[in-house]
């Protein structure tokens, strides 16, 4: 690769816990002197995770509820900080750099959320939420900020006489827009979309699925897109990185993954979608529940689900390995072949 | 047909409210036989899950049936009272809902709940309740029910909550079960678990499912017949093949273009301008045509439904015939 990738994610981990006061240490101490093993009460949400995204690309990250793919989305978008690891920007860790150049790097990364009804301030103007941050950063003047925000709005596809309105006035789809709307008026390079699509009807999803294709050819962005719908990832991604429990299991071109998935995971995964071409078929079921990330299983997470789970499995976590060129699968099985 | 379970014919649902009348179930006529999958299509607003509680009679004011009928064994359920819809609502006629904590009360534990809802249309004891109740939980995949009986709802997650909440319309074997998004919630791999219960269900006991919806993809896999709501209206009834292979409706086509599909990766979605019109305000005539890209004249009148191709109903002047979709 001749250009630094514009987002990498270096044994990057995020774990959730309580914080203890002096108190409540000292009580910790004291019952394990005694004996006792006291409860975990700390999350892994994500465990020692590698990406690299390059330029210009596409990348799709799927799981289920609770596997940590929303939180790897805001350390990413650099919205929470990681517990282990380094994230960077071009190359450079954001916070190694001076308050400038973080700033800067920062605003290049930007995040749209699911709910569209949430993430925007309901006391706000449209003309508000969309124009405020691109005039604090100075990147645009009190004399141009007319034009420009009509140009923001406009390329999301909404109408600029709608500024004034507040969020209410607007449709679930039109929010999503106006979302779209805040995170480009920055001029961010690179967008972190966390199920932005989950939360809209299907014919509306189309047409927010279309603009996210149009912009991407426009500005030139990379994307990381959130998912829990593969059908949705597999129309947008060029690579797609599957996630259980706070492990990335498998990551492939888009192709490959739907064609030839090699994780047990990704296979039943893909197995269980419905899909508009399958008719009358019956369902199966991949046995079991998602297990609590406070107390995940040893070894491969996935193993008390696996249909090929072996010994080895419950004892040692499988790595990721490369088993084809840009084909990565955390799999004990690709150890026999 | 004589052998449907259930038949409703020109139903009207309208909520009378201070803005005007609200048509949420306008002229809705299907029917569906022992052991079928209707699946009931339409986005936000369409009047589906109005659908659903109309047949059931949970419609509050201001909403109430203003027309029509609802046939279930020759009685017209529209015009029953509350205690005879009570005898059979639970008992011959259940719901699932998107959210299974409105099924479920989170302060009595699952037994409690389960045993009263037996208890309510049979005359058995209450061991005899706590057994039924048992199996029913075991019948929907919950391991080791009878520890399970004296959780509370909140000691279940999500997927198991619906499980609960199937298992407990599932008390009675009831002929219809009305089933409104229930994994639309849930994830991937739970909603496959929930669906093959349900398959299992109408092929062993014929219980006639009507499956609400505004996904495609589940329903693909899942229905014998479609039928689609646009507005309040059905706008294309018909085998679960035809209407997705070959969609009449210009409406249906659209939607189906909408879904991201594996033979399209990377293309533009065939999209559908505009959004769902408020019901407070549907342009005259078809409620589709401002967004129809086959719209002309004729479509300010109502559209009555015709059928174009046997077995294939629809409301609209120009239907997609003979056109692959």
């Amino acid at each position: 690769m001749t250009e630094a990738p514009i987002i990498e994610l270096r044994g990057v981990s995020k774990r959730f816990g309580p914080t203890y006061d002096a108190g409540a240490r000292l009580a910790r101490s004291l019952s394990r002197r005694l004996g006792a093993i006291p409860k975990n009460e700390v999350v892994q949400a994500v465990d020692h995770v590698d990406l690299a995204v390059a330029r210009g690309e596409v990348v799709g990250l799927v799981g289920e509820s609770g596997c940590g793919k929303s939180t790897l989305g805001r350390m990413v978008a650099g919205i929470m900080p990681p517990s282990d690891g380094q994230v960077m920007f071009k190359g450079q860790d954001i916070t190694t750099l001076g308050p400038e150049p973080a700033r800067d790097a920062k605003l290049k990364v930007q995040m749209i959320f699911q709910d569209p009804y949430a993430s925007l301030n309901p006391r706000l103007r449209v003309a508000d939420i969309v124009g405020e941050a691109p005039l604090v950063h100075g990147l645009v003047t009190r004399d141009g900020f007319d034009a420009y925000l009509d140009a923001q709005l406009r390329r999301a596809g909404l109408d600029p006489s709608f500024k004034r309105r507040y969020p209410h006035q607007f449709s679930g789809g039109q929010r999503q827009r106006i979302g779209i709307a805040r995170a480009l008026a920055v001029q961010p390079e690179f967008l972190v979309c966390d199920e932005a699509v989950a939360a809209l009807d299907v014919s509306i999803q189309a047409q927010i699925l279309n603009l996210f294709m149009d912009l991407r050819r426009e500005l030139d962005l990379t994307y990381l897109f959130i998912s829990h719908d593969l059908g949705v990832v597999e129309h947008l991604s060029d690579r797609v990185l599957i996630m259980y429990l706070g492990r990335i299991v498998e990551s492939a071109p888009a192709e490959e993954v739907f064609t030839r998935p090699n994780h047990p995971y990704t296979q039943a995964l893909l197995a269980e979608v419905p899909r508009i071409e399958a008719r009358k078929r019956r369902f199966t079921a991949i046995k079991g529940e998602i297990p609590s990330p406070l107390t995940p299983p040893s070894g491969c997470h996935f193993h008390p689900r696996c249909p090929h789970a072996m010994p080895r499995c419950a004892e040692a976590p499988p790595r990721l390995r490369e088993i084809a060129p840009g084909h990565h699968s955390a799999c004990h099985l690709n150890d026999r072949i | 047909m004589s052998t449907a379970t259930l038949e409703v014919r020109n139903l009207r649902t309208y909520f009378f409210t201070r803005a005007g009348v609200v048509k949420a179930v306008d002229d809705v006529s299907f029917s569906i036989a022992r052991g079928r999958v209707l699946g009931l299509v339409g986005e936000s607003g369409s009047g589906k899950t109005v659908t659903g509680f109309s047949i059931i009679g949970l419609v509050d004011p201001p909403g109430r049936i203003a027309g029509g009928s609802i046939l279930y064994q020759g009685k017209d359920l529209a015009k029953l009272s509350e205690r005879e819809i009570r005898e059979l609502r639970g008992n011959r006629i259940a719901m699932i809902f998107q959210d299974p904590m409105m099924t479920l009360n989170p302060v009595l534990r699952i037994d409690t709940q389960m045993i009263e809802a037996v208890r309510a249309h049979a005359k058995v004891s209450h061991a005899e309740a706590r057994t039924r109740s048992r199996d029913a939980l075991g019948m929907v995949g919950i391991p080791s029910p009878d520890e399970r009986l004296a959780a509370y709802p909140h000691q279940f997650s999500g997927g198991m909550r619906q499980r609960v909440a199937i298992a407990i319309a599932l008390l009675h074997h009831p002929d219809l079960l009305i089933a409104d998004e229930p994994t639309t919630a849930l994830d991937v791999t739970i909603q496959a678990q929930i669906l093959a219960e349900v398959q299992k269900l109408a092929t062993t006991y014929g219980t006639a499912l009507i499956w609400i919806t505004h996904d495609l993809s589940v329903i693909a896999g899942l229905a014998d017949d479609i039928a689609v709501m646009y507005a309040g209206r059905i706008v294309e009834t018909g085998t679960a093949e035809a209407v997705l292979d070959l969609p009449l409706h210009p409406y249906t086509h659209g939607l189906i273009g909408s879904v991201p599909s594996r033979n399209k990766r990377g293309e533009k979605l065939r999209q559908i301008p505009g959004m769902t019109p408020s019901l407070l305000s549907l342009p005259p005539g078809c409620a589709f045509r401002t967004r129809c890209p086959r719209a002309d004249a004729a479509c300010e009148q109502e559209p009555e439904p015709s059928q174009p191709v046997p077995g294939q109903t629809t409301r609209c002047f120009h239907p997609l015939v003979a056109v692959p979709a």
